[in-house]
């Protein structure tokens, strides 16, 4: 598996740790709720298809990208920085 | 039919042509009172203990491939009761209870094979919590022997016991623990449960789930409708896909974890040794092969199969513990979905759907959980109320906060399992 990383280019899976379901990026406000954070940190949608991941390029730049990647395939087809994705 | 030695000396004797085939293939009837999706080990247990205990015989489980063609036919097949938090100890030690009973209750040789567990331990501080653990294991009525150095020396020879990054100190031996024949634990399950009137329905894909008024009414299959009064959801990897025809969102990750087997060798390896430092477990199979894996690879995956950094960092563990493994040869490697939960530790509850039940969240530990699993599984859906073994497997700790069983310590959050 090659991960395109915007900064370095495709690089190995080696270099990079698995952060989980992109939907971290949204935290919920401190006072959403019980139900809001029930979503948020446990109840994933776990799809058997095209999903969107966080990944963190530890053993290169550093950089936290969003990856989008097939769970059926393995086929990853784009990866942008996660700062550009979350607007912060 | 039933199976003994005399039986198969007169099967023998007139050239094998008169066995019987272990279970019927029924086509599906429009209802029944109890449908388990899927057809694993989970599954069939349930069902058989459905019928058995309970004397629901109008059961049927449905399976989208062939029966025992999941995750019970692609595991390592360990068997054990060694886990420390309430919760945990008390339902493992029920399950290894029922697999202690399982070969005479089913007719059925499924090898369980008691040859002892022993988990390694690399420092003082993991001496104390193996000590601990070992307590816990005694004070829930099972056993546990913490091993020194020296016991470890006369039992694993072969390992590499000065290895300068963790040398081993010693070990918490389990002498009950030991493997299983994992095929034949599913096909002992199917046949029980089928000679109890139960329809095992292969080749039939779930695509729906019927709600009508908050109560479940059946299921739409690439086989037609079938209507039921209670559904069970016991599907492993695939928990939240088929949650989702229900509507449902569940605290689950689908992982690959991987694990490999060498050709055959003669018997060296005598108990199932774990390496925790390194990510590593081993046993012999019956038939000679040296049976290891690893960790997960960490990423959600749905593909059966892994990546080779994973493979690369197995074997180099393998190797650090015991370097003859390097004079054998790998013969095969796959892959298995797990359904991974927040705390690392099972769902066996109801779900805000009446008549629909849930049972999956079981991590990459489920097979030595396959009795005592679908036994209370059937206990839940016979009665409506849990089994006193699995009582705190429940779907809502992660909401509340309340009663999350956190074995190993790393928080109660996904990708830290």
């Amino acid at each position: 598996m090659l991960i395109p990383c915007p900064l370095c280019g495709a690089r190995d899976l080696r270099e990079f740790t698995p952060k989980g379901a992109a939907v971290t990026l949204h935290r919920p406000d401190v006072g959403a709720g019980l139900d809001a954070w029930n979503d948020y940190l446990h109840l994933r949608d776990n799809p058997a298809g095209p999903t969107r991941e966080l990944w963190w390029h530890g053993s290169g730049c550093g950089a936290w990208l969003v990856v989008e990647r097939n769970t059926l395939t393995h086929e990853v087809s784009g990866a942008r920085l996660a700062e550009e994705e979350a607007g912060a | 039919m039933r199976y003994s030695a005399l039986q198969i000396l007169k099967q023998g004797l007139t050239g094998n042509r008169r066995w019987e085939r272990a279970w019927r293939k029924p086509d599906p009837k429009p209802s029944y009172d109890i449908i388990i999706i899927g057809g694993g080990g989970h599954g069939l247990a349930t069902a058989y203990y459905l019928a058995a205990v309970h004397g629901q015989s109008n059961v049927a489980v449905l399976e989208r491939g062939y029966f025992g063609g999941g995750n019970v036919g692609r595991n390592t097949t360990i068997v054990r009761a060694n886990y420390g938090l309430p919760g945990n100890s008390e339902f493992y030690s029920h399950s290894l209870k029922l697999w202690e009973g399982l070969e005479q209750e089913l007719n059925f040789n499924v090898m369980h094979s008691q040859r002892g567990v022993i988990n390694l331990f690399h420092s003082d501080g993991q001496r104390d919590a193996a000590a601990r653990r070992g307590n816990a294991m005694i004070n829930q009525g099972d056993d546990a022997i913490l091993l020194d150095r020296g016991d470890c020396r006369q039992m694993l020879p072969y390992l590499d016991f000065d290895q300068t990054r963790f040398p081993i100190y010693g070990g918490l031996y389990h002498p009950r623990g030991g493997t299983a024949r994992h095929d034949a634990v599913a096909w002992g399950f199917a046949r029980g449960a089928d000679q109890r009137g139960v329809d095992l329905i292969d080749n039939c894909e779930v695509t729906g789930i019927d709600i009508q008024n908050g109560h479940v009414t059946g299921v739409q299959t690439t086989r037609g409708a079938i209507r039921a009064k209670k559904i069970g959801i016991v599907v492993a990897g695939n928990s939240s896909r088929v949650a989702a025809m229900a509507g449902m969102r569940l605290p689950i990750e689908s992982h690959v974890l991987q694990a490999f087997v060498t050709e055959g060798l003669k018997p060296v390896i005598d108990h199932v040794v774990t390496y925790g430092m390194g990510h590593f477990y081993i046993s012999q199979s019956d038939k000679g092969g040296l049976v290891f894996g690893g960790d997960l690879d960490f990423y959600p995956s749905y593909a059966s199969r892994g990546n080779l950094p994973m493979v690369e960092h197995v074997m180099e563990a393998g190797m650090t513990l015991m370097p003859m493994l390097g004079k054998a040869r790998l013969l095969r490697s796959w892959g298995g979905i797990m359904d991974m939960s927040p705390d690392g530790s099972p769902i066996i509850d109801r779900t805000g759907i009446r008549g629909l039940y849930l049972n999956c969240g079981w991590c990459y530990g489920g097979f030595k959980a396959v009795p005592g699993s679908g036994n209370c599984f059937a206990h839940l859906m016979a009665t409506d109320r849990p089994h006193d073994a699995a009582a705190r497997y429940k779907l809502s700790r992660f909401e509340t906060g309340f009663g999350l069983m956190d074995e190993e310590g790393t928080g109660a959050q996904h990708n830290l399992h």
